[in-house]
């Protein structure tokens, strides 16, 4: 009985531990960010204390094709207006806007 | 077979001068209808009030809002509104708007702000009516197809509401006039569809200081701002640096639904509505994005005004004077209007007669069309390779290998192969040379108008779409 909640309590020192070096945020992509991605979101793991730019970083990794706009994108980190250096938290939503032209 | 040609297209002719004619009558008849209607109401009115012990004058003093009685009985549903009332119209019908872009997004605003009794509507484009439009551009009627989409706007807008003044401008917006056309305005509504009119539009806004009402859709999704409003963001603030060209593509190259432009072009008339009535809260350092597919509309927080804005900015030294001289084609690397781009020296470039007699002489070449493979599978132009141009840097050697097997075969004939390379309009086409030459394709021309041009000069059953 001790040792099963020894060990189970230790389990769970081990999850909390994964997760708070990690995080994980929810990726919204528009217009021409969504074509080039080929999908509308995903969940991106990153260690904690990135920044969006870090975030940026990773996802061109992921899709070399998302260079064409990250130099004219509009970033909104949960709906709001978002700079380069902010942190992202667990379960943040980042959006990646660029311009539409259409009419 | 030629005489009969001949007629059907002077029947074709005649039918079209016809259908503009009876659009025209139509037209007149609902002015008049409703002048009738206006006058009719006035003498109702004077008759109930010689009945009362009042004079026509003592109402006419007692309706200090300035509405007159048949305004008042056409605008009722939205004075009985609490949250608008009779000041609210009173505001919008001293107001005057300026819609540039008759098109996908122009069409509902148009519409809604003739409907609702903005005093003076202004419409500016340079288009005329096509049968590709109509599946958007519900202002416009089949009658006005090849006319001006300003004449089609205005009188459709003046048959909803023929009491309210309506400038036409049948013009492109350039540098050259805009300061002095949206200087007559006091909101400005940018429905246009190409980002050096967006830049140009706001820039212009800032030099003189009016709100604009900013819509844009393309494919299943729409953005909505208000810009330069009570010291808020311009179109600069937020995107300094303008999309690549390939971020950016016009509907007309990449496809939109109908209804998309619809959706945001009726927020845009909501939003200038608001603003010209001075009710409710802008849309102001707030951006409205619309996902048509998911069903979803979310309203994102965007920055302030930028202090860096080189614009609207602390340290802007932008004036009327560079505003003038500023080209926004080469700021943007995008054409003001369709198929005007000129990227490529006379030399690097032939017409679509020209490559007809390459056809004809059966001169050895290769027909390189880079449109997106989905545009190649509704039309192309025989014996053509499609690479498009999104993807021509990472298939390059397929070209160099196509070009190597025709010198092979070739060997001990003629002149080397030539190159040629075509698009829909003729702009990408004109990107792809360039980019061509630059990597050692010496031969590579462009065929000037692109597959439009075909269609126009030398096959006119070859399919436009
Ligand atoms: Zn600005």
């Amino acid at each position: 009985m001790d040792v099963t909640e020894q060990a189970s309590s230790k389990e769970a020192t081990k999850i909390e531990n994964e997760e708070t070096s990690s995080v994980e945020i929810k990726v919204l992509f528009f217009a021409r960010a969504r074509e080039l991605t080929g999908v509308p979101d995903l969940t991106l793991k990153m260690p904690s204390g990135s920044t969006t730019q870090k975030c940026m970083d990773e996802l061109v990794i992921k899709f070399p094709k998302l260079e064409e706009v990250r130099g004219c994108v509009v970033l909104a980190l949960n709906e709001e207006y978002t700079t380069d250096s902010a942190i992202v938290k667990h379960r943040d939503e980042l959006a990646i806007i660029p311009p539409i032209s259409g009419g | 077979m030629e005489a009969n040609g001949g007629d059907s297209s002077e029947i074709v002719r005649e039918l079209e001068e016809l259908k503009l004619r009876k659009a025209e009558i139509e037209h007149r008849i609902s002015t008049l209808e409703a002048k009738l209607h206006e006058t009719a109401a006035v003498e109702r009115l004077d008759a109930a009030v010689s009945n009362g012990y009042s004079s026509p004058a003592a109402i006419e003093h007692g309706l200090d809002h300035g509405l007159s009685p048949d305004q008042i009985y056409r605008y009722s549903r939205q004075l009985l509104l609490p949250s608008f009332g009779v000041e609210a119209q009173s505001n919008l019908l001293k107001s005057s708007v300026l819609v540039i872009g008759a098109g996908g997004l122009g069409s509902p605003a148009l519409l809604y702000l003739a409907a609702c009794g903005v005093g003076r509507l202004g419409i500016i484009d340079h288009d005329v009516v096509e049968l590709n439009n109509m599946h958007r551009q519900i202002i416009h009627t089949e009658a006005f197809i090849g006319h001006p989409k300003v004449k089609s706007a205005a009188s459709a807008c003046r048959s909803v509401n023929s009491t309210i003044k309506i400038d036409e401008h049948v013009e492109a917006l350039r540098t050259s006039n805009a300061l002095e056309i949206l200087s007559q305005y006091d909101i400005i509504v940018d429905a246009t569809d190409n980002p050096p009119s967006r830049y140009m539009i706001s820039d212009c806004c800032v030099l003189l200081g009016k709100p604009l009402v900013s819509g844009a859709a393309l494919g299943m999704e729409g953005q909505l701002t208000v810009y330069n409003h009570n010291g808020g963001p311009c179109y600069r603030c937020l995107f300094p640096t303008p999309p690549p060209t390939s971020a950016c593509q016009r509907c007309s190259d990449s496809g939109v639904l109908g209804v998309v432009p619809g959706v945001i072009g009726c927020l845009q008339a909501l939003e200038t509505i608001k603003l010209a009535s001075m009710v409710g809260e802008p849309l102001s350092e707030r951006m409205l994005l619309f996902d048509a597919l998911s069903a979803r509309i979310r309203i994102v927080k965007i920055r302030g005004r930028s202090s860096q804005c080189t614009v609207c900015g602390d340290n802007s030294s932008f004036d009327k004077h560079q505003f003038k001289n500023f080209d926004y084609e080469d700021f943007t690397q995008f054409p003001l209007f369709a198929g005007s781009l000129k990227l490529l020296p006379k030399e690097s470039r032939i017409s679509s007669e020209e490559f007809k007699e390459i056809l004809q002489k059966k001169e050895r070449h290769i027909l390189l069309d880079v449109r997106p493979s989905h545009h190649y599978k509704i039309v192309s132009l025989p014996d053509s390779l499609n690479i498009p141009l999104a993807n021509l840097e990472s298939r390059l050697n397929e070209l160099t290998s196509v070009l190597k097997e025709k010198e092979d075969v070739n060997a001990e004939t003629g002149p080397c192969t030539s190159l040629y390379v075509v698009c829909r309009r003729g702009n990408d086409s004109q990107r792809a040379v360039q980019y061509l030459r630059e990597s050692g394709f010496d031969s590579a021309k462009d065929i000037i108008g692109g597959l439009e041009a075909w269609a126009a000069d030398v096959n006119p059953n070859f399919p436009t779409y």
